[in-house]
């Protein structure tokens, strides 16, 4: 398969910064484009919907990419893609961020008494300020530093990112008035994402299951 | 076909037109795709003439009308109106059209007729988002006899001055000010008078969302979207929102036929 020997093939150390350049670069086109299209007056009719619907899309793709590097260590057994989580994870934060930021801003001119309103009344909107709040801890954690200092509970607080995915494809799913295919699209691929790791886990527990018993059943011979 | 001549009217002639880019690219016709730009795009083969409109139901008989008589039906007028659409944007059009009451008056329904049912084409050959099964097809719309008989409500047929581009709902299409957008039922292929209240493609599809009666209110909030404020479209990125009013802002011309109704209740 094309993809496993992609993968396979592992890049040295100066190879992978040229990837992760790229791969930053690519990440910040889309804000480019919004910039561009903002100054040059392109963002058509609708233009707080277009940076809205712009910024949510590219936050939960990348999110999407973020969630994708492990499965491609579980299946094919490479661990350098690995490298790029952490710069995908702070770029689906950037754009959570001006997502949000348009919203409260460009959308409701930080009037908080119809925020607050927005955000009661409206599920979707709930549950995407919830997905949004989650991230926060994971993006002031992401550097060596926290890693350090949290320990084993790094990992355990990160677990969280499961859950911010999931708000993320419900939020899309219940703000679409009636046409589904695209936030099921993203639920599919959400889906095939974690159930890949947890195959993985259930395997993995088996495992352990069986040697426990193997080494029972020699005890008892 | 041409339109005949047309008079002005001093209808929202204070209000600030939504650009005709605007008005025609950004569109809620789902026979031509969900998103709001493919309408513009999807239409462009759309066959608005010839055209006939059957008329059915609770009248004293059926019969039809080729578009070119509805066009001589009654002298042709230009209204600006607002459009408030139950997403939480607006517009500024202006209209060309009659009063739906000339049309219905030309119909002749009986005694029965307490409301009248709106059915637009449903042709998969033309409009490619029918062959996806995202409404129940044909979409229907409906008002109460009262409010079709509205001197608000317009039969339109054209918008800033030229007739009605495909994507607007070409050849005719309804225009209820006062009601959220998807009241106005777009290329219109039948008008059938019914006693019952009609059910309408929004109230099957959302019950909860969606009700008959569909009239701009700031104080009935939607299960989606906040109804107290809106975007106008065309202000821009940094303009904000503005204040929604009540019933769009006809209050005086339409609050009458609501009296002592629970607007909570027929939402």
């Amino acid at each position: 398969m094309a993809i496993k020997q992609f993968f396979q093939h592992t890049p040295s150390r100066r190879q992978i910064s040229w990837i992760k350049s790229t791969l930053f670069l690519l990440c910040l086109v889309p804000f480019t484009r919004l910039v561009w299209l903002g100054v040059y007056d392109g963002l058509g009719a609708n233009p707080v919907e277009f940076v809205e619907r712009s910024t949510g899309f590219w936050a939960l793709l990348i999110l999407l990419a973020t969630l994708s590097l492990t499965p491609v260590r579980l299946l094919w057994g490479v661990t350098w893609q690995l490298q790029f989580r952490r710069m995908f994870g702070l770029m689906m934060f950037f754009y959570a961020s001006l997502h949000i930021t348009t919203y409260l801003w460009l959308d409701y001119g930080f009037d908080w008494a119809d925020i607050i309103k927005d955000i009661i009344k409206h599920p979707y909107v709930l549950v995407g300020a919830a997905a949004y709040l989650l991230t926060v801890p994971l993006a002031v954690t992401s550097n060596q530093y926290m890693m350090q200092v949290l320990r084993q509970h790094w990992k355990q607080l990160h677990l969280s990112v499961y859950l911010i995915a999931t708000l993320g494809v419900v939020h899309f799913w219940w703000l679409v008035k009636k046409d589904i295919r695209e936030p099921l699209f993203y639920a599919v691929v959400l889906a095939l994402l974690l159930g890949v790791r947890l195959y993985y886990k259930l395997r993995q527990m088996k495992l352990k299951v069986d040697r426990a018993r193997k080494v029972k059943l020699s005890a008892v011979i | 076909t041409a339109l005949p001549n047309f008079t002005k009217t001093a209808y929202g002639k204070e209000e600030k037109l939504t650009s005709y880019e605007d008005v025609t690219t950004y569109n809620n016709f789902y026979e031509f795709g969900t998103s709001k730009s493919e309408p513009a795009v999807h239409s462009k083969l759309f066959k608005p003439y010839p055209w006939t409109v059957s008329i059915e139901g609770e009248v004293k008989k059926n019969k039809t009308i080729g578009i070119d008589e509805i066009l001589k039906l009654a002298p042709l007028e230009e209204r600006i109106y607002r459009m408030r659409c139950v997403e939480g944007w607006s517009m500024v059009i202006p209209w060309l059209g009659f009063p739906l009451a000339q049309l219905i008056k030309w119909a002749e329904p009986n005694a029965n007729a307490k409301y009248v049912e709106f059915i637009s084409l449903a042709d998969s050959q033309q409009m490619p988002g029918i062959n996806l099964p995202i409404l129940d097809w044909p979409y229907v719309e409906g008002l109460r006899m009262d409010e079709a008989m509205n001197p608000l409500t317009l039969m339109a047929v054209g918008l800033y001055g030229e007739k009605l581009p495909n994507q607007n709902g070409a050849p005719m299409r309804l225009v209820v000010p006062w009601k959220y957008g998807f009241k106005g039922a777009k290329s219109i292929v039948k008008i059938r008078f019914t006693e019952k209240m009609p059910m309408t493609t929004w109230m099957k599809a959302g019950p909860r969302e969606y009700g008959f009666y569909a009239n701009v209110n700031p104080q009935v909030d939607h299960p989606r979207w906040t109804q107290s404020s809106e975007k106008r479209i065309g202000a821009g990125l940094f303009a904000g929102r503005i204040k929604t009013q009540m019933f769009n802002g006809y209050t005086e011309q339409v609050g009458q036929m609501y009296a002592g109704m629970d607007l909570r209740k027929n939402f």
